[in-house]
């Protein structure tokens, strides 16, 4: 086997157990939401190729009010979906569209575009 | 004149040392560069569009100086009367909590909130609280203001101090909640309590300050609730929005498609046969690809730009979609031809210096048009709920203070009168309080004949009026109609998950990246083990997966069905709550219907007259229907309209009498008239001959007979059966055919159940039941194994609905969201249920069909690109066939999808 073929077998795996890592089991980074003044959580959520931020923290029980902005026109991220509440907005471009949610069951909530290639998730502790 | 408009400014601004523009109301700073004297006095102005206005018609302006009057309610230091409509008050302890919150505010000097009104009025300090936070505090009690929003457009402003203006004095006025006025786009929108203030006040207020409004595309009704706000977000601009991306995709797929074509030439100059100057190796063909190598930057850059901002977005979230395998597929062939082109000496051997160009601009044109061609598709799937969206009446013609006026639709209210021309949509939901008309209510029930309303009878909103005029009063209003009910309820059925779909979301989450893995490893195996030249297979290896690979088919694959689906069951009056319950429909082997209002019309009707002794049958029904003219019972009724069914007089009876257990006696035309049961005739000693045996046929098919006497002497049989539907017998026959096992439950005596199930050919009645008992008997059904639906008027049946696998309320028009139910089908007949069943079928059908092609398109196309068939057939796919294939895959899915909105019941 020649030097190059080694280095390419090598180079290929590590990238491959890269893409693992950081697609896979890399901690995502999760927003905590503040209480704001009035007992709501306000977060607003940037949609742009992907939501911005995509892991929200929340605390159960407390009304949540999500405002989505979808700063593009791709027909991608049309629509949001928050399944497991049977809630659907249409996110017109570049308007602030608010979600109002009350969770009271701590979990994972996932939200995502109409064909489930952008994915978001709010966590309720 | 001048100064008198000066006088009314509002306190605050009362030092101000301008004067104020007579055409738009600001302050201009005196002396202005823009002036016009007129009758000796000058007039200044802001700009001179304003100098222009007022030159052209100085009389509009002045009257309008003159017209201007305070509209504020009260000083700025005093006591603020406000009267709030609160929606949902359920309980007199509602009234403390939200008093209790309101009063927390400062400045609250009165709080009382009117249970049965359900108002709360409020008397605070201007100035240390307002409307807004009195609202808030409401809202923190858990409870809603019925406020309305008004968007309205407005001509006239030129700047900013306009905007403040208007703020001001709108939000000055009674009623009005907060209003935001946009420069920009010439708008504003308003919150404001629809009792206290109406539209055209509003907009009078701004046509006083001198500008003009006028309605822009979407006056909606946005109750504060905000996910009301969000489905009620106009969809033309959606639309609008869509149709721009279509647009833009398709220029940018022309543009990378006409330099493509160049491009494929160049890039394959042997396989064309160009003359030898264009071949490999020449300096000319070299030019030609340096010159590729720059118009392919705008292709990658503008053309594809968003596969390069999705996937940068993507990647930021650690996550990676469609958009960063196209981009990674695209990067690595532009990257590898440039330095081809522009370092060729690096390459250890010639021929490894090649170019794919063509993959790059190939790959960018079909995957845009993909995009492009998918939202057109897209779009044609949403159109059930734009349709139902369209169905609202914009105005309604009102009767108030004795006046017909037309108000828009928003303002309506509960117990209006509303007059209804033919030709006209019925605004609201409501009842018949005069007139009589046929009204098409297809759009709503699916049922194509038109219904005859009469006095009493109820109509529903965005049905439409067809012969007669008539008035109603209004007894849902906002979104509480039937229409707004049944859009919410499509709309949450349309976001649902169908089980199925979480196994697409488990796979869905890894798709990606395993693909970019499998591509990498793809080019390691190439790289090592490939044919000579191996950079070039393994590079071509790589892109073509990553290209072929299609994401989007597979995530729109479920959502997309069930979007047509759940769409096309509203319009044939079917009203699915959720994806699941389409899944489960599917699946069922039993079947329950009740009897009462399911399968029989649920009231009584006239059936049989039997006639003896030589009595005619319309002497019979018209002394019999005279007789129970002044009776109450529900089976007098069902004589009185079957006389009036034939058209029969019925005359005044008089000496009424009605003798309990046993029947009624009365006189008509001085003839003595008996109507009973056999011991009735039994008391009065009537001779009744085979009439007995007649009476117990009829009542062995299920009918309930009265024996009439006429002067002492048996007239004959009147019998009154809770009739079956018509189409009953017809739709059972169909749900057999659909293989599922049809049970009968009813609390009739077993004779009447089995009579009626043998009519409509049921075979298992579960007759006797208590209507508590009912859910007891569904769970047994159930624990033979069995997934049960169950049928029945979502009332009674509550119970045994919610036991059942899949419930299906029978509603009856304006109930439609009845909550125990999976299904509700608005039309009354069982012929629904039939279509329901069909209708989920063939969507699940749908959604396995897309499902099983996105799986089978990417779990054979993937190896395929990736070169599994090349050792054996010598095969291996070219990025352009993969691009292709990718960009139809998603189109196919809609498509197939599409396929949906042709679904026509077997009936």
């Amino acid at each position: 086997m020649l030097l190059d073929q080694i280095l390419v077998i090598i180079g290929g795996l590590a990238l491959s157990t890269w893409v693992a890592w950081y697609f896979w089991f890399s901690e995502k980074e999760a927003v905590k939401i503040q209480t704001a003044e009035g007992g709501i959580q306000e977060a607003v959520i940037k949609v742009k190729g992907g939501y911005t931020p995509d892991v929200l923290i929340f605390e159960a029980g407390k009304p949540i009010k999500l405002n989505f902005i979808r700063e593009e026109t791709a027909a991608c991220s049309e629509e949001v979906i928050f399944s497991d509440l049977n809630k659907k907005a249409t996110l017109t471009p570049f308007k602030t569209i608010p979600i109002e949610l009350n969770i009271d069951k701590p979990g994972e909530y996932g939200f995502q575009c109409g064909m489930g290639m952008l994915k978001g998730k709010l966590i309720i502790e | 004149m001048l100064k008198e408009v000066k006088s009314r400014l509002p306190a605050d601004k009362a030092g101000f040392a301008g004067i104020l523009d007579p055409v738009c109301g600001m302050e201009v700073k005196s002396p202005s560069k823009y002036f016009i004297d007129l009758d000796g006095k000058r007039y200044e102005f802001c700009s001179e569009d304003c100098q222009n206005k007022f030159a052209l018609n100085p009389n509009e302006y002045l009257e309008k100086i003159n017209k201007i009057e305070p509209s504020y309610k009260t000083t700025s230091s005093g006591i603020e009367k406000l009267s709030l409509p609160i929606n949902g008050l359920h309980c007199t302890s509602c009234v403390n909590t939200i008093e209790r919150e309101i009063k927390q505010l400062p400045g609250i000097k009165v709080a009382h909130v009117n249970y049965a009104t359900e108002t709360a009025h409020v008397e605070f300090m201007n100035g240390e609280t307002n409307t807004e936070e009195i609202i808030g505090a409401i809202k923190k009690a858990g409870y809603q203001t019925g406020q309305s929003t008004l968007k309205l457009g407005i001509r006239g402003m030129y700047c900013g101090s306009c905007v403040t203006k208007i703020e001001k004095e709108l939000k000055q006025s009674s009623g009005v909640i907060s209003a935001s006025v946009d420069l920009g786009t010439e708008s504003a929108i308003i919150n404001y309590v629809p009792g206290l203030i109406s539209i055209n006040e509003i907009k009078n207020v701004i046509d006083k300050l001198g500008y003009k409004t006028f309605d822009t595309t979407s006056v909606k009704l946005e109750k504060v609730e905000e996910k009301e706000k969000v489905t009620a977000e106009p969809v033309d601009e959606n639309q609008a929005a869509r149709e721009k991306e279509y647009k833009t995709l398709m220029k940018k797929f022309i543009f990378a498609s006409v330099l493509s074509l160049p491009a494929i030439l160049f890039s394959y100059p042997d396989l064309w046969g160009l003359p030898a100057a264009f071949q490999k190796g020449t300096t000319l063909l070299n030019y030609i690809w340096i010159g590729m190598g720059l118009l392919s930057l705008p292709v990658m850059f503008w053309s594809g730009s968003q596969f390069y901002t999705g996937a940068w977005a993507a990647f930021k979230n650690r996550s990676a979609n469609m958009h960063t395998l196209i981009a990674t597929g695209i990067s690595a062939a532009w990257l590898y031809s440039i330095v081809a082109v522009l370092f060729p000496g690096i390459f250890p051997t010639e021929q490894l210096a090649d170019v794919f160009f063509d993959v790059v601009f190939v790959v960018v044109a079909l995957v845009v048009l993909g995009m492009a061609l998918e939202i057109r598709a897209k779009g044609k799937s949403s159109e059930a709920i734009k349709k139902l969206i369209g169905l609202q009446a914009k105005t309604a013609r009102v009767l108030r203070n004795g006046n017909e006026i037309d108000i828009p639709i928003e303002e309506v209210v509960l117990d209006d009168i509303i007059i209804v021309r033919p030709g006209e949509k019925i605004p609201v939901d409501g009842e018949i309080v005069d007139g009589s008309s046929t009204v098409d209510e297809s759009m709503i029930t699916g049922e194509s004949i038109p219904v005859e309303k009469h006095k009493g009878d109820e109509v529903i909103g965005a049905s439409i009026n067809k012969t007669g005029s008539f008035k109603f009063k209004a007894t849902k209003v906002g979104k509480d109609t039937a229409l707004a009910q049944i859009i919410q309820m499509v709309e949450q059925a349309q976001s649902s998950k169908a089980p199925i779909q979480r196994i697409v979301d488990n796979v869905s989450g890894y798709f990606v990246p395993a693909v970019i893995i499998i591509a990498i490893l793809s080019f390691v195996t190439w790289y090592v083990f490939g044919p000579v030249p191996q950079l070039i297979y393994a590079l071509i290896v790589f892109v073509t997966v990553l290209v072929i690979a299609c994401p989007c088919a597979l995530g729109l694959a479920t959502p997309i069905s069930l979007m047509v689906g759940v769409g096309k069951g509203a319009e044939n009056g079917i009203l699915i709550r959720s994806g699941e319950a389409l899944e489960t429909a599917q699946k069922l082997n039993s079947i329950v219907l009740d009897k009462t209002g399911t399968i029989t019309e649920g009231k009584p009707s006239l059936t049989d007259v039997i006639t003896s002794n030589g009595f005619s049958e319309n002497d019979v029904l018209s002394l019999s229907a005279s007789v129970e003219k002044s009776s109450e019972h529900p089976l007098a009724e069902a004589i009185v309209n079957g006389a009036k069914d034939r058209s029969l007089e019925i005359l005044d009876a008089q000496k009424f009498n009605a003798v309990p257990g046993h029947g009624v006696e009365a006189e008509v035309n001085n003839r003595k008239i008996y109507l009973g049961n056999l011991k009735m005739m039994k008391k009065f000693t009537i001779e009744l001959g085979s009439l007995e045996e007649q009476s117990r046929k009829l009542a062995d098919e299920g009918k309930t007979p009265m024996f009439v006497a006429i002067d002492n002497k048996a007239a004959g049989i009147i019998a009154v059966a809770d009739i079956i539907k018509p189409d009953s017998k017809e739709a059972i026959a169909h749900l057999k055919k659909l293989g599922l096992e049809v049970v009968m439950i009813t609390g009739d005596n077993s004779r009447t159940a089995n009579a009626i199930g043998k009519q409509v050919g049921i075979d298992r009645v579960l007759a006797e039941v208590l209507p508590e008992d009912k859910a007891f008997n569904v769970q047994k059904l159930q624990n033979e194994g069995k997934i049960v639906a169950m049928v029945g008027d979502g009332i009674n049946d509550a119970p045994a609905l919610a036991q059942a696998d899949i419930g299906l309320a029978i509603g009856t028009g304006t109930d439609v969201a009845i909550e125990a139910s999976d299904i509700t089908l608005i039309k009354g007949s069982l012929k629904g249920v039939v279509l329901a069943i069909q209708l989920s079928k063939a969507t699940m059908k749908n959604i396995k069909e897309n499902l099983f092609g996105a799986f089978f398109y990417n779990g054979l196309g993937i190896p395929i690109a990736a070169g599994l068939l090349y050792p054996f057939f010598g095969l291996l796919l070219s990025p352009l066939i993969a691009g292709a294939a990718m960009a139809f895959s998603s189109v196919t899915v809609v498509t197939n999808a599409n396929r949906l909105r042709r679904f026509k019941a077997k009936l």
